[in-house]
């Protein structure tokens, strides 16, 4: 029995996890001047496990380098970037090799945002994507079916990109994850610019597909959003996680929440107290020694300048603080 | 101070008009929140408002007086992605300075810190950017504000420090302030009054 099973014992366990992450770091070497290079380092020490029939969502500010961990699991970072760390997909490792086998069939990304569809190809060649004739009529079948249920009308498959609105290629883009009965599902800042409707329903369409059996990890800066629909939410700041908590546990005044970043995070939502606190989230090269939150925590002690915090298990979450137990 | 905008109707195609004899004020002081669905023409009224749309249908004017092409534009857009609206190919301190010198006091109030100046955009997080557009955008001669989704992109810790010095600053200036955003509750926290864009747009 390792420390890991100990760690994540205490989480509700109700399916095997689907992806597991341990301890990984991720860094960008650069050029600074001349043949001097630097390391840039944006995650550190991450762990995080997606559970099948689950939605986690990460929540993070923008900067925090949310987006490159779904770049990460999926195997699509620049070249100059150098990735640490366990990554196991049904309990297989996932090289990166691995990873180019499996995206686009057993995971999938939604993307940010219209920018991602190509703008001179119909929409229904690009919900199909690349299949051998003798697939295609079934392909096609499919995803009239998917249209269907996501209410696009038969016209949409014959338009381009930019005749959608924003509701629309949200939907088109979430077809061309259903269409490829991925098991993993990472959606990257689905959200954005939706007004409450359209909100409501993108959310639905997660809720479904973890209904199906898939694991969704859901990439976020909305925390309301993702209160709405997920299981449990990981805080993600400065490029690690702070504290996975279960949905329940935002309630009243925070007073079930683990880290003090959570709390004050979730304290500045408007429907609560609209607090804001002081201070910035940490750049990548500022380098800190102890926690990643020292500077802005209102429960600081000398021992948290130095040493980063290990994640521990409390009251059925996981939290990064030492002023817990 | 009013900024009024009267009868405005504006279609990007001829025959499709998505804005119809719109009529909206703001005074200065006030902070209005606009709401509406995606698509309804949201920003491109806003776009109207600031001086970004020409060949628009109707009068904005202030106090009366219509607005001049030329020189500073009393009435400031902030767009929802800074990054987009700064050039990628200036530092940071000279997108800052592009429109007057902004005065130490603003920025320490924005939390702007000095080695953030000699950043290039890219380097900078949206929220920090979102704090550059606005620093460079309260200048003694902007009136009016219109903060188009200013904090869609944010998260709520930002979001609340952002309008917190936001609040502060137009109150001290007494400018007047345009908060569109889709989100009701935050609306409901910023403004002392509400309009719908579909109870004002007869199209």
């Amino acid at each position: 029995m390792g420390e890991k099973t100990e760690i994540y014992s205490g989480i509700r366990q109700k399916t095997e996890a689907l992806l597991k992450i341990k301890d990984m770091s991720l860094s960008f070497i650069q050029y600074t001047s001349g043949l001097r290079q630097t390391e840039l380092k944006v995650i550190s020490g991450l762990s995080m496990e997606a559970h099948k029939g689950e939605i986690l969502a990460v929540v993070g500010s923008s900067g925090s380098g949310k987006s490159l961990l779904a770049h990460a699991i999926l195997g699509i970072l620049p070249s100059n970037a150098k990735l640490e760390g366990k990554m196991e997909y049904c309990a297989c490792t996932l090289t990166q090799e691995k990873k180019e086998e499996l995206r686009g069939k057993e995971l999938a990304l939604i993307p940010q945002s219209t920018t991602y569809l190509d703008p001179l190809m119909r929409i229904s060649d690009q919900v199909i994507g690349s299949v051998e004739e003798e697939n295609e009529g079934l392909r096609k079948k499919l995803q009239r079916k998917i249209f269907r249920k996501y209410d696009l009308k038969p016209e949409v498959e014959r338009m381009f990109p930019h005749e959608l609105s924003g509701g629309m290629t949200r939907r088109v883009l979430v077809s061309t994850a259903v269409i490829s009965s991925a098991k993993l599902i990472i959606a990257d800042e689905p959200t954005p610019g939706l007004d409450d409707k359209t909100l409501k329903e993108t959310l639905s369409y997660f809720r479904d597909m973890a209904n199906n059996g898939c694991a969704v990890i859901l990439i976020t800066h909305d925390i309301e959003a993702a209160l709405k629909i997920s299981d449990k939410i990981a805080i993600f700041y400065a490029g690690t996680i702070l504290e996975v908590a279960n949905v329940e546990d935002f309630k009243n005044d925070g007073e079930y929440l683990r880290h003090p970043y959570t709390r004050a995070l979730w304290n500045a939502l408007p429907q609560n107290k609209f607090q804001a606190i002081k201070g910035h989230q940490p750049m990548q090269d500022e380098v800190t020694d102890g926690c990643i939150f020292y500077e802005r925590c209102s429960k600081k002690s000398e021992f948290c300048s130095k040493g980063f915090p290990n994640l521990k298990r409390v009251n059925g979450g996981l939290v990064r603080c030492n002023n817990v137990s | 101070m009013y900024l009024k905008g009267e009868n405005i109707s504006f279609g990007y195609k001829k025959d499709n008009l998505i804005l119809k004899d719109v009529d909206i004020a703001l005074e200065s002081g006030e902070v209005l929140g606009l709401m509406g669905d995606s698509g309804s023409g949201k920003s491109t009224l806003c776009k109207i408002l600031s001086g970004y749309v020409p060949n628009y249908q109707g009068t904005i004017s202030i106090d009366g007086k219509k607005i001049s092409s030329k020189g500073y534009n009393p009435v400031q857009l902030i767009f929802q992605h800074p990054e987009k609206a700064v050039n990628p190919k200036w530092k940071m301190k000279d997108i800052l300075n592009e429109g007057y010198l902004v005065p130490q006091t603003i920025l320490d109030s924005f939390g702007i810190k000095k080695s953030w100046l000699n950043r290039w955009p890219n380097e900078l997080s949206g929220g920090e950017l979102q704090r550059f557009a606005l620093a460079r955008a309260l200048s003694p001669k902007t009136k009016f504000l219109i903060a188009d989704e200013i904090t869609t992109m944010v998260d709520a810790i930002t979001q609340a420090q952002i309008w917190d010095i936001v609040l502060d600053i137009v109150e001290k200036l007494n400018i007047g302030v345009l908060v569109v955003s889709h989100d009701k509750t935050l609306i409901n926290k910023l403004c002392y009054d509400v309009i719908s864009l579909a109870d004002i747009n007869k199209v």
